[in-house]
């Protein structure tokens, strides 16, 4: 009981804080639709129910990952984040609870496409429930990541550098432009070691039909993702933010 | 009872010692001071106590409970006031202590009658709706010992609590400190200032250099260098030619002429009046003042520490900025 009202104050103290201040619902909305109209203006001729799941996967990463890197970061440059550290709850509520309001964040940016394309043309052939669950899976392994980029940042400034260096290359390696089967041979390891690309393949399926891999097979592999990335997180905290012998 | 036992505690940052082989121990109901200068170890001491930092050696327990292996269970039962004021500053006075108090799983009501009574005892009251970001440098300290206490703690800790601060609002936090005292509240503080530790704590340790010089209260300490009494005299006329005369007449005392119209009796004994008085009399010198000279806690500091009193700040110097 005493660690859910901890839970839950942390999330909506950051919702209030940050995630509702209106630069960042405005950067929220206009970051994926000009995503989308860039698409749109480059293929003239694509349909947009093709371009749906590259452009939710890249809204929900660009909205967590800098998101949680930056707010932490300003945290502990402001030191209010040794309160969580010092406060009676366990290391593991505290990263839930981090997370929880980035994680909330990404399924609204992710959604804003969404809504947008639903003027332009009729989305009854999605599979909703898939969609939502995808959509959660990288909403929650994306802020993972910043987080884990929080552990490792100084300033705000070099997260926000840190979240960029792993974002980029990410969009051009999660088969979103490209498609995996045609990148050089030596990066398709690494796609296959991103959470997002089995994240896009999912929303493929569900959107287009057009998915490679089992989406079950995805939604395992996405969960071992999130477990891992979990325990690496608080790990790295228990290690370095709670000061080394 | 004891509420802290500290045992060969040692923190290094790689070649550098911050804290040296400290023990000590807070008994239930005391303000225990560190007094020392910048850099002393004091910090670093604080944040192994509350479990923000791993000792490199040491044992330390709080209220029986092992901070190395329970650091959560024995967070719940402490109040942390760090050396910067750290609450969040975009949020209210209020909405900061009702967000403490959810830190330490208290319920909505109980966090809003106790931050409204907090409010109240701090008197902040007219500051509870403005952001922590407006408030002066002496609101901030205030409000963020405020929400130290927001869940009732047994044990306070205060990092430098008055550094920095006006010399108004510095002593309302030292009523403050010494009411919870009156509450029950067992207090660790840490201070630059001596006349702060002299003024408020039960018992001082001095720490220089990661090590602990010296503990104890402060007759105790003074103990440690006052040997014998001293009395000085002001006379109405010079006394520069008596010296030989007054040292013959106080054999066993040792006299040291100040100035002329001042002399010194030092002896291990104490120093009746009459005599000197008489003496002085008889030369037809009146004596305007006569009074027994003691070490200041100052002097005790620097004595045992070896480090110049400046090292420390004054009282006066205090400054808003
Ligand atoms: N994280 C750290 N890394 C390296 N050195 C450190 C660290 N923290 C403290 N030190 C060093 O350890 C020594 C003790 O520092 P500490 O902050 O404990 O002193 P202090 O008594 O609190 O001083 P002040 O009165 O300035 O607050 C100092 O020499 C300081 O430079
Ligand atoms: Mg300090």
């Amino acid at each position: 009981m005493k660690s859910w009202i901890a839970f839950w104050n942390i999330l909506k103290k950051d919702v209030k804080n940050y995630y509702l201040k209106p630069p960042n619902i405005s950067w929220g909305i206009i970051f994926p639709l000009s995503w989308t109209l860039m698409q749109l203006i480059r293929s003239p001729g694509g349909s947009l129910l093709g371009l749906l799941p590259g452009l939710i996967s890249m809204s929900v990463l660009f909205g967590t990952t800098s998101m949680l890197a930056v707010t932490m970061t300003f945290e502990r440059s402001g030191r209010s984040f040794e309160r969580l550290l010092l406060a009676p709850i366990s290391l593991s509520t505290m990263v839930l609870a981090k997370i929880a309001g980035t994680i909330l964040f990404g399924l609204f940016n992710g959604f804003v496409p969404v809504i947008f394309a639903s003027f332009l043309i009729d989305l009854y052939v999605i599979n909703w429930g898939v969609v939502l669950l995808a959509v959660l899976m990288i909403a929650i392994t994306s802020s993972l990541m910043g987080l884990l980029i929080a552990v490792s940042a100084k300033q705000v400034f070099e997260a926000q550098t840190f979240s960029n260096f792993f974002r980029f290359p990410m969009l051009f390696l999660c088969g979103l432009f490209v498609p995996i089967s045609s990148l050089p041979v030596f990066l398709r390891p690494v796609s296959y070691c991103l959470p997002i690309t089995y994240g896009t393949d999912i929303l493929r399926g569900a959107i287009v039909g057009t998915n490679v891999l089992s989406p079950v097979l995805c939604f395992g592999i996405l969960l071992t993702f999130a477990v891992v990335l979990f325990l690496l997180c608080r790990y790295s905290i228990n290690r370095k933010w709670i000061q080394p012998a | 009872m004891r509420m802290v036992t500290v045992t060969n505690l040692k923190k290094t940052y790689g070649n550098l010692t911050a804290v040296d082989d400290i023990s000590f121990e807070i008994e239930k109901g005391e303000i225990f001071g560190f007094l020392g200068p910048n850099g002393a170890g004091k910090t670093s001491t604080i944040n192994m106590i509350t479990g923000l930092s791993r000792p490199t050696a040491g044992a330390i327990t709080v209220d029986g409970i092992d901070v190395k292996k329970q650091a959560k269970r024995a967070q719940a039962i402490m109040g942390i006031v760090p050396d910067e004021s750290n609450l969040y500053n975009e949020m209210d006075g209020f909405d900061n202590l009702c967000f403490c108090a959810a830190l330490y799983g208290m319920r909505k009501e109980e966090r809003e009658s106790r931050a409204r009574q907090l409010l109240d005892l701090f008197r902040l009251k007219d500051a509870g709706k403005r952001p922590f970001k407006a408030y002066s440098k002496g609101m901030r300290r205030k409000l963020t010992i405020a929400a130290a206490l927001i869940h009732s703690p047994q044990i306070l800790f205060l990092d430098e609590p008055t550094t920095g601060i006006d010399v108004e609002s510095s002593r309302q936090i030292r009523e403050l400190i010494v009411g919870l005292k009156r509450q029950g509240i067992t207090i660790f503080l840490t201070t630059h200032y001596i006349e702060e530790a002299e003024r408020i704590c039960d018992r001082i340790a001095f720490i220089a250099n990661g090590r602990m010089i010296a503990s104890g209260t402060v007759p105790e300490l003074m103990e440690r260098i006052s040997h014998g009494h001293t009395v000085r005299f002001v006379t109405s006329q010079n006394i520069q030619n008596l010296t030989a005369e007054l040292q013959a007449h106080f054999e066993e005392s040792k006299i040291t002429i100040q100035s002329d119209h001042s002399f010194v009796i030092a002896s291990e004994q104490r120093i009746p009046l009459l005599p000197a008085m008489d003496f002085l009399h008889d030369k037809e010198i009146d004596v305007y003042e006569a009074r027994e000279l003691r070490p200041s806690l100052e002097d005790v500091f620097v004595k045992l520490t070896g480090i110049k009193a400046s090292t420390l700040k004054k009282d006066q110097e205090r400054g808003g900025h």
